[in-house]
């Protein structure tokens, strides 16, 4: 079934069958291979895109239902070709990370969370990644990127797409 | 060897280069990698824990539209010889499909190929087989009984290996010491189950008679055994290296998954592709970690100090031999841990039974191990009533002992244990923290401290290999750089292996930067196919930092002493008047007769007739690197080199048990760790971390639990509990260096840090917070439901 999604700012029509995960959408029919398959059901969070602004599992929902929302994956928070996100770029900062493949869920899980509570407390932190399961990083240091993003944008002009 | 501290990038936090690439989601996994035409697999299993395979029909899947194949382990066995195992065993082959017998639940029986995944699955449902079942066996100490079903029948047992070493005068040590003491301490099953699954893309190519293989992969030899089972010259394998690996820490072995969908595009003419689901890869993916039950038996004197030990360890590898047995053996090199144990008897036996296969794991049983020798160790200073730092602290190797020689051979290189200790205990006072410990039991809580002095062997030159089969001769494990400085001056270094997260590219940057005196952020790092490169050894063993870090030192060298030699010869001065700085050479008696980078590379690159007569043009260099200190095989009596270095980690945790629920709770977590010379900070630090995450995991949480019909009831992630943020505390980590004397720049290996002695000292802290209820528990992982039910029992008693 023929179906109109809009990823990242864009409108896309793709053909869908309705068993069709919106995980499997992303990366097969949109070529957005920074959202990764982890479990494929539901526990590991490697599959998170932002769902109209809340973190979600692109791997529990089907494509279809994804329909007048507005996703974005890790592709839609990179500001440009060789740019980084303020969380990006804290990510880099202390190595809040080491195989990479958790991370595009890890990054697009901490800007859902800077986008509704700009000074988290550790604790808050590690509530909102306790979705994202990390095997390579025991999480120290990706919490401490999103202390540091979360203070780095405190003290900054907010990205517009974090301006709710 | 350089000097700790006197670097210009080696130990500055600097970031690490892959991480661009990641945060943006441009890592460039095997699951991202489309070739044209490429169908994908599905595999059908056998429900049953043994059973015969009677027929298998392929009808109803065949004719289902986007089908175009069914691949069963008769027509694969006949057409592909059996993978490599290690172990003198031909009577245990171990194929990708099963053929004629299944020997586990879930083990691969047939291999559906279609034009989409989802139609694979589909048509795997339609796949017929027909099963007779078989007795099975589950349990190790059952497998070794006479009488117990047969794995593998034609092996005649279920023994894979069964092998006594005795270092020095055991019976005597153990005449004379007027104290014994045993104990039984089991590591149940668990792994690092990465949160990427294993997957390959395999497309052979008839006309140019070459197999493009893109994986998911960390393993040796991984070209050669392709090659071998798919009766292929190596030099018709081309691996493709430029992939990134979500995630190994050992288990990442897929051959049978390689041969599997390399024989299905070599017969059917496109590329196939077999990403593993998660139920495939925690079931039939053969990526298992060890299941191993140990009898520890200990002799003292009065004053603690441990003289000899006795250790039988059984190890339960599942139905096929791949690593593990193996990994019985990378033990030996630290089998009494940081002690002076003078004398040890190690019993070593591996037997087959009918679970899920097992491959290697992170520290490769060293973990285990080290459970044993420090539960041991803590047992023994109950028994005399002595605190068991006080023991530690006694029978620690000093400083001053190292190079110190083990019985089993192989001579530690350096180490300061009981410094890294002191300096731990500066941070938290240990009578303080057992002042909380005591306060928080009486406020009714079982609360615990746990220690773990543990050693972490790196630099991996498998020399158990020979040790536990005598036909292995092998006494290298190379890795390779190499290095170019193109026609404008560019600098592009290369590796030879797949990464899973290491920070490898960082590595040989700041390696070469180093030498060279050059920005390591300018320096290119790529990775060839394997058809491009020089040996690897791969990331395996803890050995990166020491092996591709010398390969780059060594290499970087060369390159430095080559434009040297040009620039001293166009200044027309000898050689040791040159002096390298920063890319540029000059006369050391007249600073200002200098020859640029730009000078250099245009003699090497355009102006042969300025270069010293028989140097080649050009500024190529490699080097392939000899694992340092070993290259011998095993005496006589088994004694052995096996690492060349041993890091060292003291892990010293206050731990709350809720008395009604059973659950732990990591109140304070420290580790004191000294891997050498620290090339970057950042990486060393997340892989502590790291690694402490994936022990609290292997000690109170992860286990591939089985039922008593030999299904596994762990396979998914809501049954297999991965730590999540909730449980890793913060932990301060305390640096210590301590040099190697073995290595380019001092230092050590730390790929497998934090893990080694996690489980051990979680372990320790439990059993010290049972300690008042009189009771204790040896079996790993201590799970939140057997420890609430011990409570509640013992408490029941005592009411």
């Amino acid at each position: 079934m023929r179906i109109e999604l809009d990823v990242n700012g864009s409108k896309h029509s793709v053909d869908v069958e309705p068993r069709t995960t919106l995980l499997d959408c992303l990366r097969d029919q949109l070529g957005l291979t920074g959202t990764h398959a982890g479990c494929e059901h539901g526990v590991c969070g490697a599959c998170t895109v932002l769902f109209d602004g809340v973190a979600v599992r692109s791997c529990l929902m089907f494509a279809v239902q994804a329909q007048g929302s507005q996703i974005t994956t890790i592709e839609g928070v990179t500001p440009g070709p060789g740019e980084l996100s303020p969380v990006q770029d804290a990510f880099c900062e202390t190595h809040g990370m080491q195989c990479g493949f958790c991370t595009p869920a890890m990054i697009l899980t901490a800007h859902a969370l800077l986008a509704n509570n700009p000074s988290p407390t550790r604790e808050e932190i590690v509530e909102a990644i306790s979705g994202n399961i990390c095997r390579c990083t025991g999480y120290a240091q990706i919490v401490e990127a999103i202390a540091l993003a979360a203070e780095r944008m405190r003290g900054a002009n907010r990205p517009s797409e974090l301006r709710k | 060897m350089s000097e700790p501290g006197r670097h210009r990038y080696v130990s500055t936090d600097r970031r690490v280069r892959e991480d661009r690439r990641f945060v943006v989601g441009k890592g460039r996994y095997v699951a991202d990698i489309s070739l044209p035409n490429t169908k994908h697999v599905a595999l059908v299993t056998c429900p049953y824990t043994a059973a015969r395979i009677v027929s298998i029909d392929k009808s109803a899947a065949l004719t289902m539209p986007g089908v175009h194949y069914v691949l069963d382990g008769a027509e694969l066995a006949q057409a592909t010889l059996p993978l490599m195992t290690g172990l003198e065993t031909p009577n245990v082959p171990r194929r990708p499909l099963a053929f004629e017998v299944a020997r586990y639940a879930g083990e691969w029986v047939a291999a559906v190929v279609a034009d989409t995944r989802a139609l694979a699955e589909d048509a795997a449902e339609k796949v017929k087989v027909n099963y007779a079942k078989l007795p099975f066996v589950l349990d190790a100490e059952q497998a070794l009984e006479k009488g117990s079903p047969l794995v593998h029948e034609a092996h005649g047992s279920n023994v894979l290996l069964d092998k006594t070493f005795t270092w020095g005068d055991v019976d005597n040590d153990f005449a004379a010491s007027p104290r014994k003491l045993s104990l039984r301490v089991k590591w149940g099953r668990s792994s690092t189950v990465p949160i990427e699954t294993f997957g390959v893309v395999a497309s052979w190519d008839p006309w140019r008679d070459i197999l493009d293989v893109y994986a998911s992969i960390q393993m040796p030899r991984y070209a050669d055994q392709i090659g071998s089972a798919l009766r292929l010259p190596v030099s018709s394998v081309r691996v493709h290296h430029d992939v990134d690996v979500g995630g190994s820490y050992g288990v990442k072995r897929g051959i049978k998954h390689t041969v599997l969908v390399g024989y299905l595009s070599r017969r059917l003419g496109f590329p196939v592709r077999l990403i593993e689901d998660r139920l495939e890869n925690m079931r039939g993916g053969d990526a298992h970690g060890p299941e191993r039950l140990f009898d520890v038996e200990v002799a003292f004197d009065d004053q603690g100090i441990i003289k000899s030990m006795k250790m039988r360890a059984l190890e339960n590898v599942g139905a096929y031999a791949g690593r593990s047995p193996f990994q019985l053996g990378k033990p030996i090199g630290a089998i009494v841990g940081p002690y002076k144990i003078q004398s040890v008897r190690y019993r070593a036996i591996a037997v087959v039974t009918n679970k899920t296969t097992q491959e290697a794991v992170r520290g490769f049983g060293q973990a285990p191990t080290n459970v044993a020798i420090e539960r041991t160790i803590d047992e023994v200073a109950n028994v005399l009533g002595l605190d068991p730092l006080e023991l530690r602290r006694r029978n620690l190797i000093r400083h001053e002992d190292f190079p110190y020689t083990i019985p089993s051979g192989t001579t530690y290189d350096s180490g300061d244990y009981h410094t890294v200790i002191d300096k731990v205990l500066e941070h938290t006072s240990y009578e303080e923290l057992k002042k909380e410990r005591d306060a928080l039991r009486a406020q009714g809580k079982l609360a615990g401290i746990g220690l773990a002095a543990c050693l972490e062997p790196s630099g991996g030159n498998a020399m158990f290999e020979a040790l536990l089969n005598p036909k292995i001769s092998t006494t290298t494990f190379m890795d390779s750089c190499r290095i170019n400085v193109d026609g404008i001056g560019s600098i592009t270094a290369t590796m030879h292996t797949t990464s899973s997260g290491q920070g490898h590219e960082t590595l040989v940057g700041t390696v070469i930067g180093e030498v060279l005196q050059f920005d390591p952020d300018l320096i290119r790092v790529t990775r060839p196919d394997s058809l491009n490169s020089l040996p690897s050894g791969t990331p395996v063993g803890s050995r990166m930092a020491i092996m591709l870090g010398g390969a780059a030192f060594h290499a970087a060298n060369k390159l430095k002493a080559k434009f040297t030699a040009i620039g001293a010869h166009d200044l027309c001065i000898p050689a040791d008047r040159a002096v390298y700085e920063r890319g540029e050479v000059y006369d050391r008696n007249a600073p200002q007769n200098r020859r640029t980078w730009a000078d250099l590379v245009q003699i090497a690159h355009r102006s042969y007739h300025r270069m010293p007569v028989d140097m080649e043009p050009g500024l190529a260099v490699s080097h392939v690197m000899q694992v340092p200190a070993g290259g011998k095989l095993p005496t006589d009596d088994d004694r052995v080199q096996m690492y060349p270095c041993t890091s060292f980690e003291f892990h010293l945790i206050l731990l709350i048990i809720d008395p009604a629920l059973g659950r732990p709770e990591i109140v304070k977590y420290r580790i004191g760790h000294d891997c050498g010379v620290v090339i970057n900070p950042k990486i060393v630090r997340g892989m502590t971390m790291g690694g402490i995450a994936h022990g609290i995991g292997a000690a109170l949480y992860e286990e591939f639990a089985y039922d008593g019909e030999g299904q596994m009831v762990a396979q998914s992630f809501m049954d297999y509990i991965l730590p999540s943020a909730h449980e890793v505390p913060p932990v301060e980590i305390i640096h210590h260096c301590t040099p190697s004397p073995n290595t380019v720049l001092g230092q050590k290996g730390s790929g497998e840090s934090g893990y080694l002695g996690a489980p051990a000292g979680v372990a320790n802290a439990i059993n010290d917070a049972l300690k008042p209820l009189g009771i204790s528990i040896n079996r790993l992982p201590i799970k939140l439901s057997v420890l609430g039910d011990m409570v509640a029992a013992t408490q029941e008693r005592k009411e």
